[in-house]
Protein backbone atom coordinates (compact mmCIF):
# COMPACT_ATOMS: atom_id res chain seq x y z
CA UNK A 1 0.00 0.00 0.00
CA UNK A 2 1.80 3.63 -0.81
CA UNK A 3 -0.29 6.57 1.02
CA UNK A 4 -2.98 8.08 -0.82
CA UNK A 5 -5.83 10.38 0.38
CA UNK A 6 -9.47 9.67 0.15
CA UNK A 7 -10.86 12.81 0.69
CA UNK A 8 -13.75 11.82 -0.54
CA UNK A 9 -14.61 9.02 1.48
CA UNK A 10 -13.38 11.34 4.71
CA UNK A 11 -15.65 13.97 4.48
CA UNK A 12 -18.57 11.75 4.13
CA UNK A 13 -18.21 10.67 7.22
CA UNK A 14 -20.79 12.29 9.40
CA UNK A 15 -19.75 14.03 12.54
CA UNK A 16 -16.03 11.81 12.60
CA UNK A 17 -12.77 13.03 11.19
CA UNK A 18 -9.60 11.41 11.62
CA UNK A 19 -6.46 13.23 10.45
CA UNK A 20 -5.41 10.35 7.91
CA UNK A 21 -6.69 9.13 5.02
CA UNK A 22 -8.67 6.33 5.88
CA UNK A 23 -8.55 2.82 4.15
CA UNK A 24 -12.17 1.39 4.94
CA UNK A 25 -14.98 3.53 5.41
CA UNK A 26 -17.98 2.36 6.81
CA UNK A 27 -21.34 4.19 6.19
CA UNK A 28 -24.89 3.63 7.76
CA UNK A 29 -23.70 -0.34 8.52
CA UNK A 30 -26.63 -2.73 9.66
CA UNK A 31 -26.24 -6.22 10.27
CA UNK A 32 -28.96 -8.24 10.52
CA UNK A 33 -29.18 -11.96 11.75
CA UNK A 34 -32.64 -13.82 10.32
CA UNK A 35 -33.89 -10.18 10.35
CA UNK A 36 -32.52 -8.99 13.66
CA UNK A 37 -30.21 -6.54 13.88
CA UNK A 38 -26.65 -7.28 15.58
CA UNK A 39 -24.73 -3.83 14.54
CA UNK A 40 -27.13 -0.81 13.55
CA UNK A 41 -26.34 2.36 11.41
CA UNK A 42 -22.62 2.25 12.15
CA UNK A 43 -20.25 4.90 10.38
CA UNK A 44 -16.63 5.62 11.32
CA UNK A 45 -13.64 5.32 9.13
CA UNK A 46 -10.57 3.38 9.51
CA UNK A 47 -7.15 5.24 9.05
CA UNK A 48 -4.42 3.77 7.22
CA UNK A 49 -1.49 2.59 8.94
CA UNK A 50 -3.51 2.83 12.22
CA UNK A 51 -4.47 0.69 15.03
CA UNK A 52 -8.25 0.98 15.87
CA UNK A 53 -9.81 -0.65 18.37
CA UNK A 54 -13.07 -1.75 18.48
CA UNK A 55 -14.60 -2.26 22.13
CA UNK A 56 -17.90 -2.58 24.22
CA UNK A 57 -19.67 -4.95 26.78
CA UNK A 58 -20.07 -8.95 25.35
CA UNK A 59 -23.02 -9.08 22.41
CA UNK A 60 -22.64 -5.49 21.35
CA UNK A 61 -21.99 -6.62 17.47
CA UNK A 62 -17.87 -5.93 17.51
CA UNK A 63 -17.11 -9.15 16.20
CA UNK A 64 -19.98 -9.56 13.91
CA UNK A 65 -18.95 -5.67 12.89
CA UNK A 66 -14.98 -6.97 12.34
CA UNK A 67 -16.45 -10.03 10.55
CA UNK A 68 -18.32 -7.82 8.39
CA UNK A 69 -14.83 -6.20 6.88
CA UNK A 70 -13.49 -9.16 5.25
CA UNK A 71 -16.68 -10.75 4.61
CA UNK A 72 -16.56 -13.53 7.00
CA UNK A 73 -20.27 -13.39 8.07
CA UNK A 74 -21.05 -14.71 4.39
CA UNK A 75 -20.79 -18.40 5.44
CA UNK A 76 -23.07 -17.28 8.17
CA UNK A 77 -26.54 -18.86 7.03
CA UNK A 78 -29.21 -15.70 6.70
CA UNK A 79 -27.38 -13.15 7.66
CA UNK A 80 -28.25 -9.47 5.88
CA UNK A 81 -25.66 -6.16 5.76
CA UNK A 82 -27.60 -2.76 4.74
CA UNK A 83 -25.36 -0.01 4.12
CA UNK A 84 -21.37 0.11 2.77
CA UNK A 85 -18.29 -0.53 3.36
CA UNK A 86 -15.86 1.34 0.89
CA UNK A 87 -12.06 -0.43 0.54
CA UNK A 88 -10.48 2.67 -1.36
CA UNK A 89 -13.09 3.98 -2.48
CA UNK A 90 -14.89 0.20 -3.92
CA UNK A 91 -18.02 -1.11 -2.29
CA UNK A 92 -17.08 -4.43 -0.56
CA UNK A 93 -20.70 -5.77 -0.58
CA UNK A 94 -20.59 -4.50 -4.68
CA UNK A 95 -22.16 -7.27 -6.87
CA UNK A 96 -18.68 -7.76 -8.76
CA UNK A 97 -16.96 -8.04 -5.31
CA UNK A 98 -15.09 -11.58 -5.51
CA UNK A 99 -14.79 -12.18 -1.59
CA UNK A 100 -11.99 -14.84 -1.85
CA UNK A 101 -9.74 -12.04 -3.41
CA UNK A 102 -10.54 -9.47 -0.96
CA UNK A 103 -9.66 -11.80 2.02
CA UNK A 104 -6.33 -12.13 0.04
CA UNK A 105 -6.06 -7.88 0.96
CA UNK A 106 -7.58 -8.26 4.45
CA UNK A 107 -6.15 -10.89 6.55
CA UNK A 108 -7.58 -11.83 9.78
CA UNK A 109 -6.80 -13.28 13.30
CA UNK A 110 -9.18 -14.83 15.36
CA UNK A 111 -9.92 -15.14 18.99
CA UNK A 112 -9.01 -18.69 19.66
CA UNK A 113 -5.48 -19.69 17.77
CA UNK A 114 -6.83 -21.87 14.74
CA UNK A 115 -3.25 -22.88 13.08
CA UNK A 116 -3.58 -26.00 10.71
CA UNK A 117 -2.79 -29.13 11.25
CA UNK A 118 0.49 -29.22 8.91
CA UNK A 119 4.31 -28.42 9.99
CA UNK A 120 4.62 -24.61 11.19
CA UNK A 121 6.32 -23.72 7.56
CA UNK A 122 3.15 -25.12 5.56
CA UNK A 123 0.99 -23.01 7.98
CA UNK A 124 2.76 -19.71 6.78
CA UNK A 125 3.77 -21.08 3.02
CA UNK A 126 -0.33 -22.48 2.73
CA UNK A 127 -1.76 -19.25 2.19
CA UNK A 128 0.75 -17.62 -0.67
CA UNK A 129 0.94 -20.91 -2.06
CA UNK A 130 -2.73 -21.55 -2.70
CA UNK A 131 -2.61 -17.95 -4.48
CA UNK A 132 0.02 -18.42 -6.88
CA UNK A 133 3.46 -16.94 -5.10
CA UNK A 134 6.33 -17.37 -7.37
CA UNK A 135 9.18 -15.96 -5.21
CA UNK A 136 11.40 -18.57 -3.04
CA UNK A 137 9.04 -19.49 -0.19
CA UNK A 138 12.05 -20.00 2.44
CA UNK A 139 12.89 -16.41 2.44
CA UNK A 140 8.91 -15.33 2.85
CA UNK A 141 8.32 -18.01 5.63
CA UNK A 142 11.74 -16.44 7.58
CA UNK A 143 10.37 -12.83 6.87
CA UNK A 144 6.70 -13.54 7.96
CA UNK A 145 7.63 -15.58 11.37
CA UNK A 146 10.22 -12.38 12.39
CA UNK A 147 7.80 -9.58 11.83
CA UNK A 148 5.60 -12.17 14.16
CA UNK A 149 8.36 -12.78 16.44
CA UNK A 150 8.46 -15.85 16.24
CA UNK A 151 11.47 -16.62 14.04
CA UNK A 152 13.93 -17.72 17.01
CA UNK A 153 11.42 -19.89 18.67
CA UNK A 154 10.67 -22.09 15.88
CA UNK A 155 13.75 -21.68 13.32
CA UNK A 156 14.95 -25.13 14.37
CA UNK A 157 11.58 -26.65 14.28
CA UNK A 158 9.88 -25.37 10.79
CA UNK A 159 9.21 -28.81 9.81
CA UNK A 160 7.18 -30.15 13.16
CA UNK A 161 3.56 -30.00 13.40
CA UNK A 162 2.28 -26.40 14.22
CA UNK A 163 0.33 -28.13 16.87
CA UNK A 164 3.44 -28.87 19.14
CA UNK A 165 3.45 -24.79 20.06
CA UNK A 166 2.06 -23.17 23.42
CA UNK A 167 -1.07 -21.15 22.67
CA UNK A 168 0.85 -18.08 22.61
CA UNK A 169 3.19 -18.93 20.10
CA UNK A 170 0.35 -21.23 17.90
CA UNK A 171 -1.26 -17.65 17.98
CA UNK A 172 2.09 -15.80 16.46
CA UNK A 173 1.78 -17.90 14.17
CA UNK A 174 -1.64 -17.54 13.09
CA UNK A 175 -0.43 -13.86 12.58
CA UNK A 176 2.87 -14.99 10.83
CA UNK A 177 0.28 -16.86 8.35
CA UNK A 178 -1.97 -13.61 8.07
CA UNK A 179 1.44 -11.53 7.21
CA UNK A 180 2.43 -14.17 4.71
CA UNK A 181 -0.64 -13.16 2.83
CA UNK A 182 1.01 -9.35 2.55
CA UNK A 183 -2.68 -7.76 3.53
CA UNK A 184 -3.40 -3.98 3.75
CA UNK A 185 -5.57 -5.02 6.62
CA UNK A 186 -5.10 -7.01 9.36
CA UNK A 187 -8.86 -7.86 11.07
CA UNK A 188 -7.92 -9.07 15.27
CA UNK A 189 -10.49 -10.42 16.97
CA UNK A 190 -9.82 -10.41 20.80
CA UNK A 191 -6.77 -12.25 19.75
CA UNK A 192 -5.30 -12.40 23.46
CA UNK A 193 -8.37 -13.54 24.83
CA UNK A 194 -6.54 -16.82 25.00
CA UNK A 195 -3.31 -16.45 26.11
CA UNK A 196 -1.34 -15.64 29.18
CA UNK A 197 -0.31 -12.50 29.87
CA UNK A 198 3.19 -12.51 28.78
CA UNK A 199 2.18 -14.21 25.51
CA UNK A 200 -0.26 -11.00 25.52
CA UNK A 201 2.51 -8.94 26.07
CA UNK A 202 4.84 -10.33 23.19
CA UNK A 203 1.37 -9.61 20.74
CA UNK A 204 0.66 -5.98 22.24
CA UNK A 205 4.60 -5.46 20.97
CA UNK A 206 3.92 -6.90 18.34
CA UNK A 207 1.20 -4.66 16.97
CA UNK A 208 3.17 -1.87 17.83
CA UNK A 209 6.00 -2.78 15.47
CA UNK A 210 3.21 -4.23 12.68
CA UNK A 211 1.55 -0.31 12.37
CA UNK A 212 4.06 0.94 9.94
CA UNK A 213 3.39 -1.64 7.34
CA UNK A 214 -0.30 -2.75 8.27
CA UNK A 215 -3.58 -1.12 9.27
CA UNK A 216 -4.66 -3.10 12.21
CA UNK A 217 -8.50 -3.58 13.41
CA UNK A 218 -8.73 -5.12 16.32
CA UNK A 219 -11.78 -6.50 18.52
CA UNK A 220 -11.08 -6.55 22.45
CA UNK A 221 -12.48 -6.40 25.58
CA UNK A 222 -9.67 -5.64 27.51
CA UNK A 223 -9.58 -1.67 28.27
CA UNK A 224 -5.94 -1.62 29.03
CA UNK A 225 -5.30 -2.96 25.90
CA UNK A 226 -7.48 -0.65 23.62
CA UNK A 227 -5.82 2.38 25.38
CA UNK A 228 -2.24 0.74 24.97
CA UNK A 229 -2.20 -0.39 21.61
CA UNK A 230 -4.37 1.43 19.95
CA UNK A 231 -4.48 5.32 18.16
CA UNK A 232 -8.37 5.00 17.32
CA UNK A 233 -11.32 3.26 19.45
CA UNK A 234 -14.93 2.75 18.43
CA UNK A 235 -17.33 2.03 21.36
CA UNK A 236 -20.30 0.10 20.65
CA UNK A 237 -22.94 -0.77 22.71
CA UNK A 238 -26.17 -2.74 21.66
CA UNK A 239 -25.33 -2.54 17.99
CA UNK A 240 -24.60 0.90 18.10
CA UNK A 241 -21.57 3.51 17.85
CA UNK A 242 -21.97 5.54 20.88
CA UNK A 243 -18.70 7.09 20.29
CA UNK A 244 -15.72 6.93 18.31
CA UNK A 245 -12.29 8.87 18.45
CA UNK A 246 -8.80 9.16 18.80
CA UNK A 247 -7.69 6.63 21.65
CA UNK A 248 -5.95 9.34 23.81
CA UNK A 249 -9.39 11.88 23.85
CA UNK A 250 -11.52 8.81 24.08
CA UNK A 251 -9.71 7.31 27.65
CA UNK A 252 -9.28 11.23 29.28
CA UNK A 253 -12.23 12.94 28.01
CA UNK A 254 -14.74 11.22 26.82
CA UNK A 255 -17.85 12.99 24.97
CA UNK A 256 -20.30 10.69 25.72
CA UNK A 257 -21.55 9.60 29.68
CA UNK A 258 -21.88 6.17 28.86
CA UNK A 259 -18.39 5.72 27.33
CA UNK A 260 -16.73 7.42 30.52
CA UNK A 261 -19.05 4.66 32.67
CA UNK A 262 -17.36 1.73 30.08
CA UNK A 263 -13.82 2.83 29.86
CA UNK A 264 -13.68 3.56 33.80
CA UNK A 265 -15.18 0.12 34.69
CA UNK A 266 -18.47 1.16 36.04
CA UNK A 267 -19.99 -1.37 33.61
CA UNK A 268 -19.70 -4.19 31.05
CA UNK B 1 -24.13 -35.16 72.79
CA UNK B 2 -27.56 -37.17 73.57
CA UNK B 3 -26.91 -40.90 72.84
CA UNK B 4 -29.52 -42.01 70.47
CA UNK B 5 -30.07 -45.34 72.26
CA UNK B 6 -31.88 -43.11 74.83
CA UNK B 7 -35.64 -43.13 74.07
CA UNK B 8 -37.09 -39.61 72.77
CA UNK B 9 -40.07 -38.56 70.70
CA UNK B 10 -39.18 -37.46 66.99
CA UNK B 11 -39.28 -33.67 67.22
CA UNK B 12 -36.62 -33.96 70.45
CA UNK B 13 -34.66 -36.31 68.22
CA UNK B 14 -34.56 -33.82 65.38
CA UNK B 15 -33.60 -30.50 68.34
CA UNK B 16 -30.65 -32.60 69.99
CA UNK B 17 -28.90 -33.10 66.06
CA UNK B 18 -29.36 -29.86 65.29
CA UNK B 19 -28.19 -28.55 68.85
CA UNK B 20 -24.82 -30.96 68.25
CA UNK B 21 -22.47 -29.13 65.94
CA UNK B 22 -21.24 -31.54 64.20
CA UNK B 23 -17.50 -29.56 63.97
CA UNK B 24 -17.22 -30.29 67.65
CA UNK B 25 -16.84 -34.22 67.04
CA UNK B 26 -13.78 -35.66 67.81
CA UNK B 27 -12.25 -38.25 66.07
CA UNK B 28 -13.15 -40.95 68.86
CA UNK B 29 -16.46 -39.86 68.94
CA UNK B 30 -16.55 -40.22 65.14
CA UNK B 31 -14.74 -43.59 65.41
CA UNK B 32 -17.82 -44.58 67.88
CA UNK B 33 -20.75 -44.42 65.38
CA UNK B 34 -19.17 -46.16 62.51
CA UNK B 35 -16.79 -44.02 60.91
CA UNK B 36 -13.81 -45.99 60.74
CA UNK B 37 -11.36 -45.98 57.87
CA UNK B 38 -10.30 -49.98 58.25
CA UNK B 39 -11.58 -52.10 55.40
CA UNK B 40 -15.07 -53.97 55.95
CA UNK B 41 -15.67 -56.91 53.91
CA UNK B 42 -16.18 -57.17 50.26
CA UNK B 43 -19.09 -55.21 48.84
CA UNK B 44 -21.05 -57.80 46.80
CA UNK B 45 -22.93 -55.27 44.82
CA UNK B 46 -20.01 -54.00 43.14
CA UNK B 47 -18.20 -57.17 43.37
CA UNK B 48 -21.29 -58.72 41.10
CA UNK B 49 -21.53 -55.85 38.79
CA UNK B 50 -17.70 -55.76 38.01
CA UNK B 51 -17.41 -59.58 37.29
CA UNK B 52 -20.61 -59.69 34.75
CA UNK B 53 -19.35 -57.02 32.83
CA UNK B 54 -15.89 -58.98 32.84
CA UNK B 55 -17.64 -62.02 31.80
CA UNK B 56 -19.52 -59.99 28.67
CA UNK B 57 -15.76 -58.89 27.78
CA UNK B 58 -14.73 -62.19 27.81
CA UNK B 59 -17.35 -63.87 26.04
CA UNK B 60 -15.83 -62.57 22.75
CA UNK B 61 -12.30 -63.25 23.39
CA UNK B 62 -13.17 -67.23 23.83
CA UNK B 63 -15.16 -66.79 20.55
CA UNK B 64 -12.37 -65.88 18.76
CA UNK B 65 -9.94 -68.16 20.53
CA UNK B 66 -12.65 -71.00 19.72
CA UNK B 67 -12.93 -69.48 15.66
CA UNK B 68 -9.24 -69.64 15.73
CA UNK B 69 -8.39 -73.23 17.15
CA UNK B 70 -11.44 -74.66 14.85
CA UNK B 71 -9.68 -72.94 11.77
CA UNK B 72 -6.01 -74.06 12.35
CA UNK B 73 -6.89 -77.76 13.30
CA UNK B 74 -9.30 -78.04 10.67
CA UNK B 75 -6.48 -76.51 7.89
CA UNK B 76 -4.08 -78.86 9.44
CA UNK B 77 -6.15 -81.74 9.05
CA UNK B 78 -6.53 -80.19 5.43
CA UNK B 79 -2.77 -79.73 4.46
CA UNK B 80 -1.87 -82.97 5.80
CA UNK B 81 -3.86 -84.04 2.47
CA UNK B 82 -3.10 -81.44 0.30
CA UNK B 83 0.10 -79.36 0.00
CA UNK B 84 0.43 -76.24 1.12
CA UNK B 85 2.26 -75.14 -2.28
CA UNK B 86 -0.04 -76.66 -4.43
CA UNK B 87 -3.13 -75.11 -2.26
CA UNK B 88 -1.68 -71.70 -2.36
CA UNK B 89 -0.26 -71.44 -6.03
CA UNK B 90 -2.88 -73.90 -7.65
CA UNK B 91 -5.00 -72.24 -10.48
CA UNK B 92 -7.75 -74.60 -10.29
CA UNK B 93 -10.12 -75.25 -7.90
CA UNK B 94 -12.15 -78.54 -8.44
CA UNK B 95 -12.81 -79.65 -5.09
CA UNK B 96 -15.78 -81.76 -5.27
CA UNK B 97 -15.08 -83.25 -8.81
CA UNK B 98 -12.48 -86.15 -9.64
CA UNK B 99 -9.99 -85.27 -10.48
CA UNK B 100 -10.02 -82.98 -7.66
CA UNK B 101 -7.50 -79.86 -7.80
CA UNK B 102 -6.89 -77.26 -4.51
CA UNK B 103 -5.33 -74.49 -5.89
CA UNK B 104 -7.19 -71.53 -4.19
CA UNK B 105 -6.50 -68.62 -6.67
CA UNK B 106 -9.01 -68.73 -8.37
CA UNK B 107 -11.55 -68.09 -5.17
CA UNK B 108 -8.97 -65.80 -4.09
CA UNK B 109 -8.64 -63.58 -7.53
CA UNK B 110 -12.85 -63.93 -7.14
CA UNK B 111 -12.85 -62.18 -4.09
CA UNK B 112 -10.10 -59.31 -4.82
CA UNK B 113 -11.91 -58.86 -7.78
CA UNK B 114 -15.00 -57.80 -5.94
CA UNK B 115 -13.16 -55.90 -3.37
CA UNK B 116 -10.87 -54.23 -5.15
CA UNK B 117 -14.45 -53.42 -7.94
CA UNK B 118 -16.65 -52.55 -5.06
CA UNK B 119 -13.92 -50.06 -3.53
CA UNK B 120 -13.51 -48.13 -6.96
CA UNK B 121 -16.80 -47.14 -7.36
CA UNK B 122 -17.32 -46.90 -3.44
CA UNK B 123 -14.32 -44.74 -2.47
CA UNK B 124 -14.74 -41.74 -5.18
CA UNK B 125 -18.34 -42.05 -4.88
CA UNK B 126 -18.77 -42.11 -1.26
CA UNK B 127 -15.79 -39.28 -0.19
CA UNK B 128 -17.45 -37.50 -3.22
CA UNK B 129 -21.00 -37.55 -1.25
CA UNK B 130 -19.08 -36.77 2.03
CA UNK B 131 -17.56 -34.08 0.98
CA UNK B 132 -20.70 -32.86 -0.78
CA UNK B 133 -22.68 -33.24 2.42
CA UNK B 134 -20.45 -32.10 4.83
CA UNK B 135 -19.03 -29.01 3.20
CA UNK B 136 -20.97 -27.88 0.33
CA UNK B 137 -25.05 -28.96 1.28
CA UNK B 138 -27.01 -26.56 3.03
CA UNK B 139 -28.63 -27.72 6.24
CA UNK B 140 -32.15 -28.76 4.39
CA UNK B 141 -30.61 -30.71 1.81
CA UNK B 142 -28.67 -32.51 4.55
CA UNK B 143 -31.67 -33.78 6.80
CA UNK B 144 -32.93 -35.06 3.31
CA UNK B 145 -29.73 -37.23 2.03
CA UNK B 146 -28.10 -38.39 5.31
CA UNK B 147 -30.93 -40.51 6.31
CA UNK B 148 -31.63 -41.53 2.90
CA UNK B 149 -27.76 -42.98 2.24
CA UNK B 150 -28.22 -44.64 5.81
CA UNK B 151 -31.21 -46.71 4.51
CA UNK B 152 -29.42 -47.51 1.64
CA UNK B 153 -27.23 -49.03 4.31
CA UNK B 154 -29.97 -50.93 5.97
CA UNK B 155 -31.17 -53.00 3.12
CA UNK B 156 -30.67 -56.81 3.15
CA UNK B 157 -27.94 -57.89 1.51
CA UNK B 158 -29.73 -60.83 -0.46
CA UNK B 159 -31.92 -57.84 -2.18
CA UNK B 160 -28.80 -56.07 -3.38
CA UNK B 161 -27.91 -59.68 -4.82
CA UNK B 162 -31.33 -59.76 -6.52
CA UNK B 163 -31.42 -56.34 -7.50
CA UNK B 164 -27.84 -57.25 -9.36
CA UNK B 165 -29.41 -60.01 -11.12
CA UNK B 166 -32.67 -58.73 -12.23
CA UNK B 167 -31.24 -54.92 -12.62
CA UNK B 168 -28.01 -54.13 -12.98
CA UNK B 169 -27.11 -57.49 -15.28
CA UNK B 170 -29.83 -57.04 -17.83
CA UNK B 171 -29.02 -52.98 -17.89
CA UNK B 172 -25.13 -54.18 -18.48
CA UNK B 173 -25.84 -56.97 -21.46
CA UNK B 174 -27.37 -54.22 -23.10
CA UNK B 175 -24.30 -52.13 -23.37
CA UNK B 176 -21.69 -55.30 -23.21
CA UNK B 177 -24.00 -58.04 -25.45
CA UNK B 178 -21.52 -60.67 -24.09
CA UNK B 179 -22.15 -60.31 -20.67
CA UNK B 180 -22.46 -63.68 -18.90
CA UNK B 181 -25.91 -63.88 -16.56
CA UNK B 182 -23.35 -63.85 -13.40
CA UNK B 183 -20.65 -61.85 -13.44
CA UNK B 184 -18.03 -60.30 -11.68
CA UNK B 185 -18.66 -56.55 -13.20
CA UNK B 186 -22.37 -56.83 -11.67
CA UNK B 187 -21.78 -57.79 -8.38
CA UNK B 188 -18.57 -55.66 -8.02
CA UNK B 189 -21.14 -52.53 -8.79
CA UNK B 190 -23.76 -53.93 -6.05
CA UNK B 191 -21.64 -54.32 -3.38
CA UNK B 192 -19.80 -51.14 -4.49
CA UNK B 193 -23.18 -49.22 -4.01
CA UNK B 194 -23.54 -51.32 -0.34
CA UNK B 195 -20.59 -50.29 1.14
CA UNK B 196 -21.00 -46.75 -0.26
CA UNK B 197 -23.28 -45.47 2.82
CA UNK B 198 -20.64 -46.84 4.94
CA UNK B 199 -17.96 -44.95 3.37
CA UNK B 200 -20.69 -41.46 2.96
CA UNK B 201 -21.88 -41.55 6.60
CA UNK B 202 -18.59 -42.08 7.94
CA UNK B 203 -16.55 -39.83 5.87
CA UNK B 204 -19.20 -37.06 7.03
CA UNK B 205 -19.05 -37.41 10.16
CA UNK B 206 -14.89 -37.41 10.35
CA UNK B 207 -15.16 -34.13 8.15
CA UNK B 208 -17.58 -32.44 10.06
CA UNK B 209 -15.92 -32.97 13.15
CA UNK B 210 -12.92 -30.80 11.92
CA UNK B 211 -13.73 -27.82 13.85
CA UNK B 212 -14.92 -24.56 12.11
CA UNK B 213 -12.45 -22.42 13.13
CA UNK B 214 -10.21 -24.36 10.99
CA UNK B 215 -12.03 -23.92 7.94
CA UNK B 216 -12.46 -20.18 8.67
CA UNK B 217 -8.79 -19.55 9.29
CA UNK B 218 -8.32 -21.21 5.61
CA UNK B 219 -10.79 -18.96 4.20
CA UNK B 220 -9.66 -15.64 5.57
CA UNK B 221 -6.27 -16.49 3.95
CA UNK B 222 -8.27 -15.98 0.27
CA UNK B 223 -9.14 -19.79 -0.07
CA UNK B 224 -11.14 -21.36 -2.75
CA UNK B 225 -14.33 -23.74 -0.64
CA UNK B 226 -12.46 -26.12 -2.99
CA UNK B 227 -8.65 -25.85 -1.89
CA UNK B 228 -10.18 -24.92 2.27
CA UNK B 229 -11.66 -28.66 1.65
CA UNK B 230 -9.02 -30.52 -0.19
CA UNK B 231 -6.67 -29.17 1.68
CA UNK B 232 -7.29 -28.41 5.57
CA UNK B 233 -10.41 -30.35 5.93
CA UNK B 234 -9.93 -33.59 3.97
CA UNK B 235 -6.23 -34.13 5.84
CA UNK B 236 -7.68 -32.81 8.85
CA UNK B 237 -10.05 -35.54 9.20
CA UNK B 238 -8.21 -38.28 6.95
CA UNK B 239 -7.81 -40.23 9.70
CA UNK B 240 -11.48 -41.24 9.87
CA UNK B 241 -11.80 -40.67 6.19
CA UNK B 242 -9.06 -43.61 5.64
CA UNK B 243 -11.01 -45.47 8.60
CA UNK B 244 -14.23 -45.63 6.50
CA UNK B 245 -12.66 -46.92 3.96
CA UNK B 246 -10.97 -50.10 5.36
CA UNK B 247 -14.09 -50.57 7.33
CA UNK B 248 -16.04 -51.23 4.16
CA UNK B 249 -13.05 -52.45 2.17
CA UNK B 250 -13.54 -55.77 5.18
CA UNK B 251 -17.06 -55.79 4.42
CA UNK B 252 -16.77 -56.36 0.46
CA UNK B 253 -14.28 -59.10 1.53
CA UNK B 254 -16.71 -60.14 3.87
CA UNK B 255 -19.92 -60.22 1.33
CA UNK B 256 -21.58 -63.02 0.34
CA UNK B 257 -25.30 -63.09 -0.32
CA UNK B 258 -24.74 -59.96 -2.82
CA UNK B 259 -21.84 -62.03 -4.46
CA UNK B 260 -23.13 -65.49 -4.65
CA UNK B 261 -26.15 -64.63 -6.41
CA UNK B 262 -24.52 -61.72 -8.48
CA UNK B 263 -21.32 -63.20 -9.54
CA UNK B 264 -22.40 -66.92 -9.22
CA UNK B 265 -20.26 -70.14 -8.57
CA UNK B 266 -17.69 -70.80 -11.22
CA UNK B 267 -13.94 -70.36 -10.08
CA UNK B 268 -12.74 -69.01 -12.70
CA UNK B 269 -9.34 -67.12 -12.81
CA UNK B 270 -10.69 -64.75 -15.37
CA UNK B 271 -9.06 -61.31 -16.01
CA UNK B 272 -12.41 -60.04 -17.77
CA UNK B 273 -14.77 -59.22 -15.53
CA UNK B 274 -17.81 -60.21 -17.98
CA UNK B 275 -17.83 -63.82 -16.84
CA UNK B 276 -18.99 -65.55 -13.61
CA UNK B 277 -16.75 -65.58 -10.80
CA UNK B 278 -16.65 -67.38 -7.30
CA UNK B 279 -15.53 -65.90 -4.36
CA UNK B 280 -14.32 -67.52 -1.21
CA UNK B 281 -17.67 -66.74 1.08
CA UNK B 282 -19.66 -67.89 -2.04
CA UNK B 283 -17.91 -71.23 -2.07
CA UNK B 284 -18.24 -71.67 1.67
CA UNK B 285 -22.07 -71.00 1.23
CA UNK B 286 -21.84 -73.63 -1.96
CA UNK B 287 -20.58 -76.38 0.47
CA UNK B 288 -22.29 -75.42 3.56
CA UNK B 289 -25.93 -75.99 1.87
CA UNK B 290 -25.07 -78.91 -0.41
CA UNK B 291 -24.82 -82.37 0.44
CA UNK B 292 -20.96 -82.65 0.99
CA UNK B 293 -19.60 -85.33 3.36
CA UNK B 294 -18.86 -84.13 6.69
CA UNK B 295 -15.74 -85.68 7.03
CA UNK B 296 -14.70 -85.52 3.41
CA UNK B 297 -11.77 -84.04 2.24
CA UNK B 298 -13.84 -81.45 0.38
CA UNK B 299 -15.83 -80.28 3.49
CA UNK B 300 -12.22 -79.64 5.28
CA UNK B 301 -11.81 -77.03 1.98
CA UNK B 302 -14.20 -74.69 3.63
CA UNK B 303 -11.62 -74.15 7.03
CA UNK B 304 -9.04 -73.84 4.39
CA UNK B 305 -10.16 -71.21 2.27
CA UNK B 306 -12.13 -69.62 5.71
CA UNK B 307 -8.27 -69.15 7.27
CA UNK B 308 -7.22 -67.42 4.13
CA UNK B 309 -10.32 -65.03 4.49
CA UNK B 310 -9.46 -64.50 8.29
CA UNK B 311 -5.46 -63.67 7.34
CA UNK B 312 -6.85 -61.22 4.62
CA UNK B 313 -9.19 -59.74 7.09
CA UNK B 314 -6.65 -59.88 9.91
CA UNK B 315 -3.91 -58.11 7.70
CA UNK B 316 -6.37 -55.51 6.78
CA UNK B 317 -7.11 -54.43 10.09
CA UNK B 318 -3.33 -54.41 11.42
CA UNK B 319 -2.98 -52.30 8.11
CA UNK B 320 -5.90 -50.15 9.27
CA UNK B 321 -4.42 -49.46 12.51
CA UNK B 322 -0.91 -48.75 10.90
CA UNK B 323 -2.42 -46.28 9.06
CA UNK B 324 -4.64 -44.64 11.72
CA UNK B 325 -1.28 -44.42 14.13
CA UNK B 326 0.35 -42.96 11.45
CA UNK B 327 -2.34 -40.21 10.02
CA UNK B 328 -3.26 -39.50 13.90
CA UNK B 329 0.56 -38.73 14.71
CA UNK B 330 1.11 -36.10 11.69
CA UNK B 331 -2.46 -34.49 12.43
CA UNK B 332 -3.25 -34.25 16.34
Amino acid sequence: MTSMTHPEQGSESKHISIAEPSILDLQNVTISYSGKAAVRNVSFPIAEHKITSIIGPSGCGKSTLLRALNRMNDFVDDVSLEGTISYLGENLYGKDIDPVTLRRRIGMVFQKPNPFPKSIYRNVSWGPQINGYKQPLDDLVEHSLVQAALWNEVKDRLHESALSLSGGQQQRLCIARALAMSPDILLMDEPCSALDPISTSHIEDLLFELKSQYTIVIVTHNMQQAARASDYTAFLEMGMLIEFGATKQMFTVPRQKRTEEYVTGRFG
Amino acid sequence: MVPLTQKMTLPEQVTSWLMSDARTQTASEASAVGLSLKKGGIRWGEFAIQSSLGFCALISVITTIVIVFVLATESYSFFSDVSPIDFLFGTQWVPLFEPSSYGVLPLLWGTLVITFGAAAIAIPVGLASAIYISEYASARVRTIVKPVLELLAGIPTVVYGYFALTFVTPVLQNILPGLNVFNALSGAIVVGIMILPTIATLSDNALRAVPDTLRQGAYALGATSFEVTTQVVVPTGLSGVMASFLLAISRAIGETMAVTLAAGATPNLSFTLQESIQTITAYIVQVSLGDTPADGIAYKTIFAVAAVLFLLTLILNMLSQWVLNKYRAEYD
